[in-house]
């Protein structure tokens, strides 16, 4: 069992094991992170995400080493998706950030899905706290981006940087599909390949057309390489200022209030549903509805209804 | 949230031997068995594998070996694992893996064996054997 002192001091074995229990939904887990969360709140957290195979991994890959550069410590969670029909998954991102293997203030963590839509757990949410807690002063999330998760990464992270590649096609389609709206910097990778110019002028069209942001950022539009390192120096230095101005403006305490708050509404329907679906599963009602339903005597549609209608019978506390 | 205690299980290569088809089709076979597999590619120190076993919190390493190294790796690794305190990792060993060395690596602490033309079905019931 981790113990939250050796978390506080950074050790990897205890943290690793911390964001573990967390993952398998451990009872221990959640009276732990109770106890590290007011050692959270200081790290800048970095939300990369992309289509699959734009290069999101290997441009982490390469931010890791241009954060390191200025010697700050840098924490990675790759979220791949787990497969419907096995429940298991291949978690390849770790594959192309190898080059860090031998330095201790970098940690990455794959995670898979578990089934979540949009490809974004509280257990995410949940190892951003526990790094937060260790000390890392940047983490980074590699989420596929599906968008218009109940978790989409815009309440996990303050900076939002959407991976794009050149070519008409794909990339910027992908983007159309809702995920525009949160990006603050866009990337377009792979620019060793035709046409890199068109898509970063295309992108540059469409935040003109955005409606004003509420934060008075203006979205960013950069080109990399990410396998060379080409623009990752940029794009590092853009992810740095754009921390900056949200601390000149007084926007990271606003930020926080939104992710307490969307952190706070995920708690709240995960442990009610808990508590309230093992209540009513060893009630005498639903017991009862069950033999019902077996014996052919009632449909399970009606059954249901029955049996959440006698249980949750609610009065205000008003 | 019914996810409780799914099998984590890093897949490595270690040292200079190129032979990957037996460790990506081992991984897809033990995806297939609803695990979740870290797959870190060719060409690993000792090191690397330690750190993402540590990172990743892995329930086992599993080493794909066909250079005929896997007695002086396999020791190594056990030794590196008792030093840094993986102590509830298991060691699976896979490859080109003679008869004669199996009681040689489960002494020194390999936890299963599974030689070149182990089924995959026996893989993954071992693999499962380990957690039982
Ligand atoms: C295909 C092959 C190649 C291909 C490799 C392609 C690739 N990307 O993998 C090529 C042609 C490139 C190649 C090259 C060489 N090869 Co070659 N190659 C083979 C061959 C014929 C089959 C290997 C194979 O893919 N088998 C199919 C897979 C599915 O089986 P497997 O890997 O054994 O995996 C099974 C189990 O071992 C287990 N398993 C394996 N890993 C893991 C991991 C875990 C976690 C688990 C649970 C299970 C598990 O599960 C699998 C299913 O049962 C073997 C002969 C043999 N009998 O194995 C020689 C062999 C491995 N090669 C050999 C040699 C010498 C070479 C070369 C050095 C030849 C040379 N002089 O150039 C080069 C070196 C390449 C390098 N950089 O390392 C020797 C090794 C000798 C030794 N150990 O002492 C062998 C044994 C041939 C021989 N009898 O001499 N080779
Ligand atoms: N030409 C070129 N290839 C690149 C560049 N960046 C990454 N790649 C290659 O693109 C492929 C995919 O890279 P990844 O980093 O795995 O992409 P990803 O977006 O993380 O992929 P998923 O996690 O599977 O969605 C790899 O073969 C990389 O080597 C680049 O700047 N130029
Ligand atoms: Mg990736």
């Amino acid at each position: 069992m981790p113990e939250i002192k050796d978390i506080l001091l950074g050790s990897q074995i205890a943290g690793a094991r911390m964001i573990r229990l967390i993952e398998d939904n451990d009872p221990v887990a959640f009276e732990m992170l109770k106890r590290l969360y007011p050692h959270a709140g200081n790290a800048f957290i970095i939300g990369i995400t992309g289509s699959p195979g734009v290069g999101k991994s290997t441009l982490i890959d390469a931010l890791i080493t241009q954060f390191r550069t200025l010697d700050m410590k840098v924490a990675v969670i790759a979220v791949d998706p787990t497969s419907p029909f096995s429940g298991g998954a291949i978690l390849g991102d770790r594959l192309r950030m190898q080059r860090h293997a031998a330095d201790k203030k970098v940690f990455i963590r794959s995670m898979a899905s578990r089934g979540q839509k949009g490809g974004l757990s509280r257990a995410t949410k949940d190892a951003v706290v526990v790094l937060d807690a260790m000390g890392y002063e940047i983490i980074i999330i590699e989420t596929v981006g599906a968008g218009q998760a109940e978790f989409d990464i815009a309440s996990l992270a303050h900076s939002i940087g959407i991976v794009t590649i050149p070519g008409t096609g794909d990339g910027i389609q992908a983007i159309k599909a809702g995920i525009l709206e949160t990006g603050d910097i866009f990337i377009v990778n792979k620019s060793d390949k035709p046409d890199a110019d068109a898509s970063c002028h295309q992108l540059d069209m469409m935040i003109d057309m955005r409606k004003p942001s509420e934060t008075n950022w203006t979205a960013r539009v950069l080109k990399t390489i990410a396998q060379n390192q080409t623009g990752v120096k940029e794009l590092a230095d853009v992810f740095l200022s754009h921390f900056d101005f949200m601390k000149k403006n007084n926007l990271i305490d606003l930020k926080k209030k939104e992710m307490e708050k969307s952190y706070f509404n995920s708690l709240l329907k995960d442990l009610t549903l808990e508590k309230l679906l093992l209540f009513m599963k060893e009630s005498e009602d639903c017991k009862k509805a069950e033999k019902k339903i077996s014996a052919g005597v009632i449909d399970p549609l009606s059954a249901a209804e029955l049996v959440v209608n006698k249980i949750c019978v609610f009065e205000s506390n008003d | 949230m019914e996810t409780k205690n799914k099998i984590r299980v890093l897949i490595a290569k270690p040292g200079l031997d190129g032979h990957d088809k037996g460790a990506k089709i081992v991984a897809l076979a033990l995806r297939d068995a609803g695990m979740e597999v870290i797959y870190s590619g060719l060409h690993q120190t000792l090191d690397q594998i330690m750190q993402t076993a540590t990172q990743e919190a892995v329930d086992v390493i599993g080493l794909s070996i066909m250079s005929g190294a896997h007695l002086p790796i396999s020791e190594k690794l056990i030794a590196m694992m008792k030093e840094q305190g993986l102590f509830d990792v298991n060691l699976t060993v896979g490859g080109v893996i003679p008869f004669q060395d199996i009681p040689k690596l489960k002494e020194m602490g390999v936890a299963q064996v599974f030689p070149g033309g182990t089924s995959f079905e026996d893989i993954v019931t071992g693999m499962n054997k380990l957690f039982e």
